[in-house]
């Protein structure tokens, strides 16, 4: 006799509803990874020639490098020389009423209109098809502020001095292999600058659309805090269903200078595959940010819901006397999804504090593991730092693992680590069954609860969407 | 209201039930006693809709529907209730935020407008008091940390919440001193109504002092053997059960 869970378990699971293809003439340069596609690259963006150079610097370090494999997630080789290194839609783009309205009205169908009457009030909006920025909104009136926030692309030809001066200076160019492959064929992402004091007055957002296929995505996005500045900003992501799987390789660097404020979060919804586990993006990131400055904030929120396989650590290097770093983390891994994900939290000035809450989901056959490092170099006095790592498991066919790398160099440092696994058992659902709530209402009743701290900690307009996202990639997973 | 035919339930490979036959009425109290093993909670748990019982034979009409074909949920919404022998924890989910979403499904089902926040805390302060339960435990997640006679009183606070048209009380004295058991007895014959049945599933005779039944059923071995009044219950108090029971070796209940 079939229990609740198995019951639920076999009810098809609502279809990925951003799986959409958006027909539209582009540009692909053809597969294949060699210092003439760099160029190409390069050329296409019309770099400066410093930028080109770094960039062919990263590739030939790449060609040395080996990909890693301590990692706790499981996928066939990838053939590096398969992939496609840009594709952009053909019409050259200079303002809002020349975009292919096509393109706008994928943006639109993805939630994210960018029409002059129709732009979300409040959020500024870069949005990025396949490896080109295709539109920025309120740009002047954030500019009039002093703000910069536009496309990298844009930003490296407008304002070279300032990408040159941060570039790499949170994430090497030699810092991994991922790292070091999108260093040399990174395409678009976001610059943002918020001037000595300024507090950005909008949430600032960038929007990441795959669409061509076997192409790789490769974003940089390079946001700096003057002194005494804020900046709330948010990115989202989807791509099409496809049966290939693709690869997402992004780098992000944050800079906090004296008492500056960063507040990064990430909606990730890249496509997981399908419930066999074919196709779905692959998602190696890294990310980093840097509290360069004396009392300088960042903090990264992400729930993670999509891509087939997910490796990226968000972390903190914690310079500056008196700096908080803080990580908050939903990541639900369903069907035949795997992550391998945590943070890094390094303690490097005096006074420092982190804060880490990691809520890993598990579901169908996903596999999740959690990888947190806490290190406290030796002149990190007064270090402290608390983490929390909990794990929810749904069914009895999925897993959760836990990798917490501790090291500490410094005697005065505090540490707290607590961790927590639990399950969904079929008596819960039964008991809110019995009270008349429906079993897809137990799951995320139950599910929210668990989440309720992290999404306590993003911009308000979004925590709404990332609840609704969790209810919907959990749909037909309930067991 | 209630109409049990003929059923038969198995469970983990035995055949728990064989052949219960009960009829209960709107506005009357049933009580069902027997020995360890009779087959009392599988009958409370069956009626709620709990899957891991196989129904092999027999029917279940409850208001003209055939219970048997219902969700749990649904028959929730219906408005059967059971108080849980062993209410599960459920952490991270606040209870009132539990309870909320619980009354809110079933004024649905029934027509009604659901409460919003401010309406609804007002309704739950002033049910709280009744049953001498602390306010306080709204704040907690479901269950969580509850002793076993705030559960049980957690149990009787949802019903009176909840207002349910039969009420399935499957074991709730268990594990509860005589002050509890008394709160909790309160709490159910103040929803005692013509509109109502209550069927208090028990192995004492203790609860049934201050939930007086008008009719006591004794299950044994899987079927009713004998029903009668509430004298019935005292009895059963003082000559046990084992002359109901077939076979030599049946234990009589503990005497207090």
């Amino acid at each position: 006799m079939s229990t609740p869970i198995d019951m639920i378990e076999s009810l098809v699971s609502k279809e990925y509803k951003w799986g959409f293809v958006t027909d539209i003439e582009q540009d692909i340069v053809p597969r294949g990874l060699n210092e003439d596609v760099i160029r190409l690259i390069s050329a296409k963006k019309e770099e400066p020639e410093w930028l080109l150079e770094w960039r062919l610097k990263a590739y030939r370090h790449w060609l040395t490098m080996k990909e890693p494999t301590w990692h706790n997630v499981h996928y066939p080789p990838i053939d590096y020389q398969n992939i496609s290194y840009y594709a952009a839609p053909k019409e050259k783009l200079q303002s809002l009423d020349e975009v292919d309205p096509e393109l706008l009205r994928t943006f639109e169908k993805l939630g994210i209109p960018l029409g002059e009457q129709k732009q979300l009030a409040g959020v500024a909006v870069d949005a990025v098809f396949d490896s080109v920025s295709v539109a920025t909104t309120f740009k002047e009136k954030l500019a009039e502020l002093g703000i910069i926030f536009c496309a990298f692309s844009e930003a490296a030809q407008r304002h070279p001095e300032l990408v040159r001066k941060y570039l790499g200076s949170v994430v090497p160019y030699t810092d991994n292999f991922f790292a070091t492959l999108n260093s040399a064929v990174f395409t678009d992402g976001s610059f943002c600058y918020i001037p000595k004091g300024v507090r950005c007055p909008m949430e600032l957002s960038t929007y990441f659309r795959i669409n061509a296929e076997s192409t790789g995505q490769f974003e940089r996005t390079l946001i700096i805090a003057e002194p005494g500045s804020y900046v709330s900003y948010l990115e989202g992501c989807t791509a099409p269903m496809r049966d290939e799987n693709q690869l997402h390789a992004a780098v992000v660097e944050l800079i906090a200078h004296d008492d500056a404020r960063i507040k990064y979060s990430t909606i990730q919804n890249w496509y997981p595959g399908d419930k066999n586990g074919k196709g779905g993006i692959y998602n190696f990131v890294t990310k980093r940010g840097k509290c360069l400055g004396r009392n300088s904030h960042i903090s990264w929120t992400q729930v993670e819901t999509g891509s087939a396989i997910t490796w990226k650590y968000p972390g903190c290097m914690l310079v500056g006397d008196n700096s908080v770093g803080e990580f908050y983390s939903v990541a639900l891994t369903n069907n035949r999804q795997q992550a391998d994900t945590g943070t890094k939290m390094i303690h490097i000035g005096k006074n420092t504090r982190s804060t880490i809450v990691s809520k890993g989901i598990s579901a169908g056959y996903g596999q999740n593991t959690y990888r947190g490092m806490v290190k406290i170099l030796k002149g990190a006095a007064g270090a402290r730092n608390y983490t929390q790592c909990d794990s929810l498991l749904i069914g009895d066919k999925c897993g959760a693992h836990t990798f917490p790398y501790i090291e500490v160099k410094n005697s005065t440092a505090r540490m707290e680590h607590e961790a927590s696994t639990s399950k969904i058992g079929d008596d819960q659902i039964f008991y809110c069954n019995q009270r008349g709530i429906s079993k897809e209402d137990a799951v995320n009743l139950i599910v929210n609860g668990f989440c309720k701290e992290v999404f306590r900690e993003l911009p308000m307009e979004f925590a709404v969407e990332a609840q609704k996202l969790l209810g919907v990639s959990l749909e037909g997973s309930v067991g | 209201m209630l109409e049990i035919k003929n059923l038969y339930v198995r469970a983990g490979g035995h055949e728990i039930l064989k052949g219960v036959n009960l009829r209960v009425n709107a506005g009357e109290v049933h009580s069902i006693m027997g020995p360890n093993g009779s087959g009392k909670s599988t009958l409370a748990q069956v009626l709620a809709g709990r899957e891991t019982y196989e129904v092999t034979g027999g029917e279940v009409i409850y208001d003209g529907k055939n219970l048997l074909e219902m969700a749990p949920e649904e028959r929730a919404r219906e408005g059967v209730f059971m108080a849980f022998q062993y209410p599960v924890e459920i952490p991270g989910v606040g209870s009132a935020q539990f309870l909320k979403a619980a009354l809110n499904a079933i004024r649905k089902a029934r027509g009604l407008e659901e409460l919003d926040a401010m309406e609804f805390l007002t309704l739950v302060k002033q049910r709280i008091k009744v049953l001498g339960m602390d306010e306080k435990l709204l704040h907690r997640s479901v269950n969580e940390g509850f002793s076993g006679g705030e559960k049980k009183r957690g149990e009787i606070f949802q019903m009176a919440l909840l207002e349910p048209r039969l009420c399935i009380m499957d074991e709730t004295d268990s594990g509860l001193d005589i002050d509890a058991l008394k709160i909790v007895a309160k709490g159910v014959n103040g929803l005692r109504s013509p509109e109502r049945a209550i069927i208090v599933v028990t192995h004492y005779q203790r609860l049934l002092d201050y939930i007086v039944p008008d009719y006591v059923h004794v299950l044994v071995d899987g079927r009713i053997v004998r029903s009668g009044g509430k004298e019935l219950a005292l009895e059963l108090e003082e000559k046990g059960y084992a002359r109901f029971e077939g076979g030599a070796g049946a234990a009589a209940p503990a005497r207090r």
